[in-house]
Formats: structure tokens, sequence, C-alpha cells
């Protein structure tokens, strides 16, 4: 056994293209383990988008529909609800909508597409209980300028009629809109935005 | 390294010979069929024909509709349009649209899900199968098949193939597939019955693993990679080795 | 009380390990500083390519267990599932079973090594035990595994198995009810083999796997040659002149044997995942039914051995015990090799032609009887298979005699290039 004429160089190089290739085989074979932990096609057909009815919703009602096992709510609200979004925009934490929690077609003050339905993902932001739906005013009970709105009873978040939260809640943020479009004027779909309809149509 | 060359070969040999170890199922010999679930017309065809004549009564019910579209290149709503039944979804399996219970009065059992047939029991057998029930007066539905003697499934294809009876084996002739004699024709010639039976093969071969092709692409780039491997860990253990001996 | 430093003299974050902890004195013990003789052949790379691939299954094994369900109306369906459902679930599945095939290939080829170069034989009758048990643990495992996708040849090897125990007499059937949990196999039998596959044996197994190492390091490799390296020693160094450090030097070895493997092992995976019948057999896609059975059933290709035997020993006395005892005998004697060979020489470079024809006419049987152990039954295959399996004891039992009375060639005091 010998040193002598030992390439330093040669050894180094070949050690570090071996290290190299072998990693990125172990990266390789790590991904498809990894992957495999992603929603099944099962679990997407079963989180498939959902035709919701909403032609028999009478004004001022709430349905609730599910969708990817989440209570997804369509509110049909009234001249007097739509009025009163603008009415508590000082007390609510981002009246504007900033935050990321609706997709881009549905930020404005009615949180919707069309201002006469709300679609939303009835979950509280703070820890995610289903927030009570209390359009009933007033009630001082809830607040003394209640106008109407969603009440969370486990922690007392309170939101407006575009469940858009109070100021000095424990919920952090406005609740979620999910992607939806309307097929008619009497169904939306839930899961998808309404650029998929173009997609499907081309 | 001759060695090594030598080991090598002797296993691509015994790699190459599996395939004739595996044993066929009972009944005759099956003809022989080759199976492409490349030729992608033909997978479509099959689909089409298979959603036409056979999931009246038989299930796959471990494919989907949107896996099948998007295999198959064929888009949602003409899926829905064309090949799927009443109200089922495109994330759903392929379900058979004959209730188990009156199925299993009507034929004396359920009819059997089909995702897996080709592989149960060989493409070959299904291919062999489909072109062969012949009229037999002592069956209750007036029809048998060699490939599945006292079979309990009507000749459902019958008006596309017509009608035939068992020709009697020539007289010492080697126990081969049962040969035939066309009673009365249906509705396609032969030729085209046995193109429509190797589509519908091709499809249920589909639909055995529809994950097939994408298989056979990516064996081919973790071939590639690893022969790199071979080669750099070839040089750099005779690197190493430099200082023995 | 102070921590004594370690003797390594390591500083910084590896020093405060190593006060606590032997992780410098581990890798030197079995890598760096394990020295294994230089004349390594092919024959030793299957003792690397058999813990490559026993971690194969493990974390394959994992991954599946992650969306299998252990029952009987469930177990099918969710197979399937895995293999088109789960995002890369197929190729998981596969290299799974492959995996199962190819642990068989290899440790069947490192048992032959063993049996080739000596290495059952003084001072290593441990290893060699230690390993004979890694055999009959991996043949559990792969039986309970074989049940778990319940399809026909699952139902029908498991009934045919569990059977077996049905031979013993007097608490025969009793003992086939206890280990069903059921009157035939069942949901309960299904679900206590899946217990054993995923945590009962791969237990054992590491911890077998762990004991074999621990003993192969306590005394040091065998080799080709048959000769003791630590006999010649460096005199200032200590190390064993006819050895080399295992890392760097085998380690780089083993990489080209595993990139070597790898390739036939993915070709199979890729190309040909059923092993044409041979790794997922045709009835295993039929969902398991009780009422039915397969024309033909016949173990997994890995028993074609045991099974040959089983099927050519006659029943005595109206009992199917004597087969049972044959199939667990061929098993059960290689517990013994080490003191069955009574040669003088270790390698069977060094043996007389008498033991080398034999050790040679020994693998053509194993061939042989594994190939028939497949085939269905038929009165030249079961002739044939009753000498084979006369050949197979014969070896081991007359092993004693032959080993010892033959005149063997002088062994070199060192290694051979």
């Amino acid at each position: 056994m010998s040193n002598e004429g030992v390439d330093d160089g040669r050894r180094r190089f070949l050690t570090a293209a071996t290290s190299v290739v072998g990693a990125a085989g172990a990266a390789a074979v790590v991904w498809p383990f990894l992957a495999s932990l992603k929603p099944s096609a099962k679990a997407q057909a079963a989180g498939a988008p959902v035709q919701a009815d909403i032609s028999k919703i009478e004004e001022g009602q709430q349905v609730t529909f599910v969708w990817r096992g989440s209570n997804i709510w369509v509110l049909r609200r009234s001249k007097d609800m739509i009025a009163s979004l603008s009415q508590v925009t000082a007390q609510l934490s981002d009246p504007k909508c900033e935050q990321d929690q609706q997709p881009a077609y549905c930020k404005n003050e009615t949180r919707s597409i069309k201002p006469e339905f709300l679609v939303m993902n009835g979950k509280c932001t703070h820890l995610g209980c289903s927030p009570s739906f209390k359009p009933d005013h007033p009630a001082p009970e809830i607040d003394a300028n209640w106008l109407g709105g969603y009440f969370c009873p486990c922690h007392g978040s309170k939101y407006d009629l575009a469940g858009r939260v109070f100021n000095g809640m424990p919920a952090p943020l406005n609740m979620v809109v999910p992607p939806h479009r309307y097929v008619s004027d009497t169904v939306v779909v839930i899961g998808e935005d309404p650029t998929d309809a173009k997609k499907e149509a081309a | 390294m001759k060695r090594l060359t030598f080991v090598a070969a002797g296993l691509s040999l015994a790699l190459a010979l599996i395939p004739t170890l595996s044993r066929a199922e009972e009944g005759p010999e099956p003809l022989s069929f080759r199976e492409d679930v490349g030729n992608l017309p033909s997978v479509q065809r099959g689909a089409r024909d298979f959603m036409a004549y056979c999931s009246g009564c038989h299930a796959m019910k471990y494919l989907r509709y949107n896996r099948m579209g998007t295999d198959l290149g064929i888009p949602d709503d003409l899926l829905k349009a064309n090949l799927m039944l009443g109200t089922d979804k495109v994330g759903d399996p392929i379900p058979s649209s004959m209730p188990a219970k009156q199925a299993e009065s009507w034929f004396g059992r359920v009819p059997p899900d089909l995702t897996l047939e080709t592989k149960a029991r060989g493409s070959a057998w299904v291919f062999s199968y489909l072109q062969s029930f012949y009229l037999d007066d002592k069956r209750p539905l007036g029809v048998n098949n060699p490939y599945l003697p006292g079979v309990s499934m009507p000749a459902v294809l019958g008006e596309l193939q017509g009608w035939q009876k068992l020709a009697a084996p020539e007289k010492g002739e080697a126990e081969g597939a049962p040969k035939f004699e066309l009673v009365q024709a249906g509705s396609m010639t032969p030729e085209e019955y046995k193109a429509f039976v190797t589509d519908l093969t091709n499809f249920m071969a589909y639909a055995s693993e529809p994950g097939k092709s994408e298989r056979i692409a990516l064996g081919g780039k973790v071939m590639l990679y690893l022969l790199v491997l071979l080669v750099l860990t070839y040089f750099l253990k005779k690197e190493f080795w430099r200082d023995i001996h | 009380m102070a921590i004594v430093p370690n003797p390594y003299k390591t500083t910084g974050f590896l020093g405060w390990i190593d006060d606590r902890f032997p992780l410098t004195k581990m890798w030197k013990d079995h890598l760096s500083e394990y020295y294994a003789p230089k004349n390594f052949n092919f024959w030793y790379f299957f003792g690397s390519l058999a813990l490559l691939v026993l971690v194969n299954q493990l974390l394959t094994g994992i991954f599946l267990t992650m969306n299998y369900k252990p029952s009987a109306t469930d177990a099918f369906d969710s197979v399937q599932y895995i293999m088109r459902d789960v995002p890369w679930g197929s190729v998981i599945r596969y290299m799974h079973a492959t995996g199962a095939s190819a642990f068989f290939i290899v440790v069947y080829a490192h048992m032959f090594r063993g049996i080739l170069y000596g290495s059952h034989r003084k001072p290593r009758e441990l290893i060699w035990i230690f390993g004979s048990l890694i055999f009959l643990v991996l043949m559990a495992e792969a039986f309970c595994g074989y049940v778990l996708p319940w399809g026909q040849m699952s139902y029908w090897g498991a009934q045919v198995i569990i059977s077996l125990f049905g031979t013993i007499p007097y608490i025969g059937k009793g003992l086939v009810e206890w280990i069903q949990g059921d009157y035939v196999p069942a949901d309960a039998t299904l679900n206590r083999l899946f217990s054993l596959h995923v945590i009962a044996l791969p237990f054992v197994l590491v911890g077998l796997v762990v004991a074999h190492l621990l003993a192969l390091h306590e005394v040091g490799s065998n080799n080709p040659d048959g000769v003791e390296i630590k006999k010649h020693k460096d005199p200032v160094t200590h190390i064993p002149l006819d050895g080399i450090a295992f890392h760097p030097y085998y380690t780089v070895k083993d990489l080209v044997g595993v990139a070597g493997f790898l390739i036939i092992f993915c070709a199979v995976i890729f190309f040909a995942p059923e092993g044409g019948g041979m790794v997922l057999e045709q009835p295993n896609f039929q969902m398991a039914n009780p009422q039915v059975t397969p024309p033909e059933i016949t173990p997994a290709w890995y028993f074609g051995v045991f099974y040959a035997m089983l099927r050519a020993t006659p029943s005595l006395f109206h009992s199917a015990l004597p087969g049972v005892i044959v199939m667990g005998g061929a098993v059960i004697i290689l517990f013994f090799m080490p003191w069955l060979d009574r040669s003088p020489v270790k390698s069977w470079r060094y043996k007389g032609p008498v033991f080398k024809t034999l050790l040679m006419l020994f693998a053509v049987d194993f061939v042989i009887m594994n190939y028939l152990g497949m085939q269905p039954v038929s009165p030249t295959h079961t002739l044939i298979a009753r000498f084979g399996t006369i050949f197979y004891f014969g070896f081991f039992l007359l092993m004693p005699f032959y080993s010892q009375w033959e005149k063997t060639k002088p062994v070199p005091e060192r290694v051979t290039e």
C-alpha cells in the first residue's frame, strides 16, 4: 500500500462528481415519496368543484354548500344589508380587503362578483370555528351598533355581512372567499375561477 | 471486468426468459395478440365501444373518467357528452349501469369488474374470448365459449360479429385455437369485427394500467442516470484502488 | 462528575458529541478503521446489496402502509388505490414488490458466497447463524407480505401455507384456527399478518442484521482464500498486512456494485414490473374469492425449492407431515453448516475435486428444484424433485464425511491476488 503517484486533483474531481450526481439521484428518489403525500386522485375527485343552485334562496337567507369538506355559505343580501357594508367601514380591521383572503375579482366592498350574493367559506380566521349568522339588528347582546353580520361563538370574533372582521377581535383576518363563478344567473360553481370557463370553451 | 460483463449478460438473458415462464389461463391456447396501448386512436375507439357495448353490465371501478380523459386526450365536455353515463361526475370511476341484485338473478352471477381483466387473464385471452362465442343449444342462453366453458354472459356482440358454430377439429390436427363456421353474418365483416375487438382489448389493456406509458418513459431517464452513475463510480473506485497492490 | 475527554482528540461540535456518544469511535470501528481483506471479489457485493434492499423495503413499506387498508373488504381496493390514485403510488409499490424478489436473489447469492469460501467456519459460526435466522425471518416476512394484497394468489397461498401447520399431529387443527383467528383465512388473518409484516418481523429483521454485522466486525471478514488476515499484522501499526480500510476502499467499490445492481433492479421496476408473473402473479389481479380456487397455486418463486420438496415428499400414515418436516428441515439444516463442514481448509479454492463438484451440483440442484417448485405437478417433475430433495439433504448430511476425508491443497499464508 503506497501513496506514491496519487493524482489528488483527479481523485478530488471524481469524488466531487460522484457526490453531486449521487446527491441529485438521492433527491430524485426522495421526491416521489414526498409527492405521494399530496391529495390523491380520489381526494381530488371528492374535492371537485360543486355546482350550487342559488335560485331558491330568499332575500336575507343563507344556504350552506359543502366543497372540499368545508361549509361554503351563500348569502343573498337585501338592499339594507348591502347598504350596511359601507356604514361599518370605520370599525373594520381590513375594510378594503388588502389581505389576500379573496380572489382578485372579489376584492371590493361587497367581497363578491354580484353584490347580492356573498359566497364565503364559513370558518373563523382565528381558530377555525364556524361563526353564527346574525342578520337581525339591533342586537345589543352582540354589539351596541350591530347592523347584522357574523358572530363567532368560540372567542367572540365579529364580522360584517361581507365577512370582514371588526377591529380588536381575536380573529386577525376577513373570512375567506373561495374561487367561484356564475354559470348562469341561478347556478354558481364553487371551486372554479371565472377564467376557468373561458379555458373550457377554448 | 470480463467477469462482470459475463454476469450482466447472464442476468439480462434470465430477464429475457422470464415472460416465457408465465402461465396461460385454463382453456385452449389463446390467439396470438399483441396489445398496443400506445395506439391512441385504437384505445379511443375501444373506450367508445366499451361504453356503448360493455358498460351496461360491466363496471371499471378503478378507472376514473377524468383519468381516461387526460390519458386519451378527450376533453371534459366531450367526455360528458359521449362517454359518461347519466349523472356521473368526471372524477367518478366507471360504474356498471346494472343493479347487482338483478344481474345476479338474470345471469346467475354479477358481471365482473373489467378494470384488471387483461392483467388477470392476459390480453390475448380477452381478444380470443370476444371472438369465440358459438351457438350451443345445451346452454340456457344458447351460446357457449371455449375460453370460458359454461359462460354466463350472453353473446352481446353477436349482432356485430354474426353467429357461428363450432367446427369439428379435422383429423390429425393438433389441439390449437378452436375453429368456427359463420352461420349467419353480422353487421360487420370478419375483418371489421377483428379490428373492433382489437380496439376493445387495447382499451382494456390501457385501463388495467393507465400509467404504463409514463412508467416506461420514466424508466428510460432512470437508466440514463444510472449509466452515468455506474461510469462515475467505476472510475472513482479505480482511482482509489490505485493505492492498493 | 467531569466528562472523560474522548481519546480521539476531536474538538468543537464533534468533540462535544464524542465526549458523550461514541460517534467517531463507531465511524472508525466499522468503517474507516475496519480492515477488510483486500482480495474481495464479485461475490462480496451481495452483503452491501442486501442492506440496500432492506432499506428499500423499509422505506417503500412505510409509504405503502400510509395508504393500504388491512381488511378483507378493503385491502384489494386499497392496493388499486395505491396503484392509480396515489401520486407515484405505482412506482413505490413496484419498488416494494420487486424489492422482495431482489432480496431473495441477493440473499441466496450472499449465502452461496459463504459456503463457497467457508465464511461459516470457526470463528464465524455466529455470523452464519444470525444470517440463517435472517433468512428464516425473511421468509416469514415475505409470506406475510404476499398475503396482504388479498388477491386470489394471496388468499390461496395463505390457505396452503397455514394448512401446513395442520399436519402436526393432535394439535394441528386447533393450531390452524389459532393462527387464522377464524375457520378459514379471513379478515382476522389478514389483519394479524399485516401487523407481523409491518411491525414485529421488521423489528426482528433489523435487530438480527445489526447482530450479524457486529459479529462480523468482531472477528473480521473472511475472504476468497479463507485465510485469517489478522495473523500477519504490521508490527508498528498493528494493521493486518492484507487488510485495507473498509472506507474508502470498499465503500467506493460497493458503490459500483450498487450502481450495477440498480440498473437491473430499475429495469425490472420500469420495464417489467410484473416480472412476467413472477413478481406480481396473474391471479392476484383478481380479488380473493374463497369459493373459487385458481387453476394452479404456486408460491412466490423464491420459495420454489422448498415448495418442490413439500410436493415431492409422499405422505405417510395418512399424514402430510413428512413433507412439512422435509421442507422445514431444508431450512433448519442450514444452521448446522458450521459443524457439517469438517474440511481442514475454508475456501473451496483449496478443497478437493469431490467437494468442488458436489458444491457445483448443489447449485444446479437448487436452481432445478426452484424451477420445479414453480411448475405444475406432473409425475416426471415429482420424480426429478425427489432426486433433487435427496441430493439436497445428502449434500449437507454427508458433508462431515466427504469434507473430512478428501485431500486438500495447501493454503497460502497470505491472501493471493
